[in-house]
């Protein structure tokens, strides 16, 4: 066990991958010579060659679809796209092929494919390079979309998902790369699929994810001072949900205050709140309460940009508010 | 009707007419009159309880008879059995 | 064209805080239905309305504190309905259509399983929303006594005032019961258990007779006076669970027979325990009785309960030696013992008051 960084439980996952497995290549764009745009392969071009890290050209579906190709024919690409916006023009690739080709083929293709991408706000690098859009992928089914939150997660997710023998996409806050956290490299990954109780509580639970529960935990932190327990739930895996985990928290504190840094509207938060109220309804004893950006496309200013995201202030009051006054 | 069916309900219309106390915990020759507070309104509201219940309407000269949880027990017991 | 105000719900209450409307604008209302509940230190009382018509305007939204004699509501007189244009109501909560309840999904599950009616619970939600806390008090407080400090405020305000104001004196008379519970069994023999009738009847019945008898005792001190009342509403002290105690009346005590006080006994004590009892109850009672047998107590001197002038305290049931025709046998005894205000009455008509409740005692069947 040490300290290091989310960006180097990425880089250590990556190595030990390409270490196993001779089928596993990277792929993406600057993966190769810069080292990453945020150097989670930093130095993986010299250990491995060009061969097995290789860089794209700026053509995320082209690419994308290379990698597909060669997961069909038996390797085991993992691809770096730079933000979750430019994902967008792998959509096709993403959804009408890795996703399906399983399901079309009666099985007999597998897509054994890791695609990572950086996405969220919070580092003044405007609107197409800051949005949480991890929710498009979590609606498609053949995908499996994980988003880790702590330095383990993000080497033990990189592992799970490239056990995986289907498509998985792995979304990383871009605020997390340069923060601090235990790893230990030799552990065997903790199953990704499960939600974790990352600080238990009895007086309100906050389901959050990624980005997200940094924040989260700063709140509870504040809300202890005042002797307001809340339970705070990471889903870690974004499809599929953990919807159990999802109930059972609700079930003990009765109390929900979703965060999550995509927009409000059609948002996996809603997604979380259906399930609550499918599953939870008669455990609910205050009505739910959403924690997201507000609805513009992220602003570049700094004192906008803050303004327009999840803050420990903000989920304060939404806890505050679904408790109306209780403790 | 078992004996501990009929102390259970005993108990039960015990905790009823004095809503608060836990009557299952007195010792079963204690008097619950006194333990559990209970005034002579309570105490009829419990025989009625009784009556609603088991269908034993303990007149009042028999009041004494039912004045501990073991006695009254064994009263609506040996009621029961005549029937 | 009526308004319904703040009521007194004691002699000592300042203001009541409104926790819930009963009707709405534009509900019918008639003298005695209940229209609101109003909590005072003694609890959360029904309040009844004594105008008939049509509830026209709320004044006074739901959870305000406010002085007795507030108007709360504007109630049109049944003639003066069409005329009346409606106004905008300036009542916050609850909206037009309050008819629904409006309680979390955990609150109406618990309230279920512990049998808990959410129509009577009062929210402290969001907006006035009955929460799963709210439905954990609301059983609580049926089998514990809710708020002992403030019922204990209460008290000790009433019977400050009293001992203070009040130059109280006092009689006592032991009386043999042995006639009147031969009659009592006689009768409770031929009963199934939920007719049966406690001496307690007998006594609070004895004490409205002598009351309609000799009815000086039976007044309210206005200042200056206390003019005989035209109506007896005998009070009856039920003590509660867990400390305190409340002494609603029973209306017109002296009109029911033993079966009518004993019934009228028993409801008032489930209510008064339930902490569900009307306004007129709590604030009317003309005298009270109060008995302490039951625990014991032989001889019991109580302390009267302002306005009122007179109050009868009954002990135990004991048998004593007696003598009866120039023999010594066991009997039942019971001394009564009569706290009444000097400024009001002397021991001559008191002393007349008391023995009139032993004639009615020595004598059940009197009518």
């Amino acid at each position: 066990m040490r300290r290091a960084t989310y960006r180097e439980g990425v880089r250590t996952a990556l190595r030990d991958a390409l270490r196993r497995d001779p089928r596993v290549f990277l792929l993406g764009e600057d993966v190769g010579r810069y080292g990453g745009a945020y150097a989670c392969s930093a130095g993986l071009l010299e250990e491995f060659g060009p061969e097995r890290v290789r860089d794209a050209p700026l053509a995320e579906n082209g690419f994308v679809g290379a990698a597909i190709g060669a997961a069909m024919g038996g390797l085991r690409p993992i691809v770096e796209i730079m933000t979750v916006n430019f994902a967008l023009l792998a959509l096709d690739q993403l959804v009408n092929n890795a996703a399906t080709l399983r399901h079309m083929t009666a099985g007999q293709v597998s897509v054994p494919l890791v695609v990572r991408m950086a996405t969220g706000a919070g580092r003044q690098l405007g609107a197409q390079h800051s949005h949480s859009l991890e929710n498009w992928f979590a609606h498609v089914p053949g995908l499996r979309v994980l988003a880790p939150a702590t330095v383990q997660d993000a080497r033990d997710m990189v592992l799970a998902a490239f056990d995986d023998p289907d498509p998985v996409v792995i979304v990383e806050n871009q605020v997390l790369y340069p923060t601090e956290g235990d790893l230990d490299e030799d552990a065997p990954p903790v199953s990704p699929w499960h939600a974790i109780v990352r600080r238990p509580g009895r007086d309100a639970s906050i389901i959050t994810h990624g980005g997200s529960l940094s924040k989260s935990l700063v709140a509870a932190e504040l809300l202890a001072k005042e002797g307001i327990e809340v339970e705070v739930l990471d889903l870690r895996c974004l499809r599929p949900l953990d919807v159990d985990a999802i109930v059972a928290t609700v079930t003990r504190t009765h109390r929900a205050v979703l965060v999550d840094e995509s927009w409000k509207t059609g948002g996996l938060a809603a997604e979380v709140c259906a399930t609550l109220v499918e599953r939870a309804f008669y455990e609910l004893d205050a009505p739910v309460a959403r924690v997201c950006s507000v609805e513009v496309p992220v602003p570049y200013a700094k004192h906008l940009e803050d303004a327009a995201l999840p803050s420990p202030a903000r989920i304060v009051d939404a806890v505050k508010g679904v408790l109306h006054g209780r403790i | 009707m078992k004996r501990e069916d009929i102390e259970a309900v005993v108990i039960q219309k015990l905790a009823k007419a004095a809503p608060g106390t836990d009557p299952g915990s007195l010792d079963r020759d204690e008097a619950y009159r006194d333990a559990l507070d209970l005034d002579s309104m309570d105490f009829l509201r419990f025989v009625d309880a009784l009556h609603e219940a088991l269908g034993v309407d303990v007149p009042e000269a028999h009041y004494p008879k039912i004045l501990t949880i073991r006695a009254c027990t064994a009263y609506l017991e040996a009621v029961l059995a005549k029937r | 064209m009526g308004e319904f105000r703040m009521p007194s719900l004691g002699a000592d209450m300042a203001a009541g805080t409104l926790v819930a409307w009963r009707k709405q604008p534009g509900d019918v209302v008639h003298r005695g239905d209940i229209i609101a509940e109003v909590e005072t230190d003694k609890g959360v009382i029904e309040v009844e309305v004594f105008d008939e018509g049509v509830v026209e305007t709320l004044l006074v939204a739901v959870n305000a504190k406010v002085p007795v004699g507030t108007p709360l509501a504007s109630i049109a007189s049944a003639g003066s309905i069409a005329a009346v244009p409606s106004a905008p109501s300036p009542v916050q909560a609850p909206p037009p259509a309050a008819a629904r309840v409006h309680a979390t999904p955990l609150a109406r599950t618990v309230a279920k399983a512990l049998g808990v009616d959410v129509t009577k619970v009062h929210g402290t939600g969001d907006g006035g929303v009955i929460v799963r806390a709210d439905v954990d008090r609301a059983a609580a407080e049926v089998t514990s006594t809710p708020r002992p400090d403030r019922m204990r405020q209460a008290i000790a305000a009433a019977m400050t005032r009293s001992k203070r104001e009040i130059p109280h004196f006092y009689l006592a008379h032991t009386v043999d019961l042995g006639p009147a519970l031969t009659w009592l069994s006689a009768r409770n023999e031929a009963r199934s258990v939920t007719d049966r009738v406690l001496p307690g009847a007998l006594f609070v019945r004895a004490v409205a007779r002598a009351a309609r008898a000799v009815p000086e005792l039976n007044a309210h001190w206005t200042g200056e006076s206390a003019p005989p009342l035209p109506y007896v509403h005998v009070g009856v002290a039920v003590a509660l669970r867990g400390g305190g105690l409340v002494a609603p009346a029973i209306h017109d005590t002296d009109t029911l027979d033993v079966d009518g006080v004993m019934r009228a006994m028993a409801d008032l004590v489930d209510r008064a325990r339930g902490l569900k009892l009307t306004a007129t109850e709590m604030g009317e009672a003309t005298i009270t009785v109060t008995s302490l047998g039951d625990r014991g107590v032989e001889v019991n001197v109580p302390v009267i309960v302002p306005p009122q002038v007179a109050i009868v305290g009954f002990g135990k049931v004991v048998d004593r030696p007696w003598v009866v025709a120039g023999v010594v046998v066991p009997r039942p005894v019971v001394t009564i013992s009569l706290a009444a205000d000097h400024r009001v009455t002397d021991g001559h008509r008191a002393g007349r008051f008391l023995a009139s409740v032993v004639a009615f005692l020595e004598d059940p069947e009197k009518p």
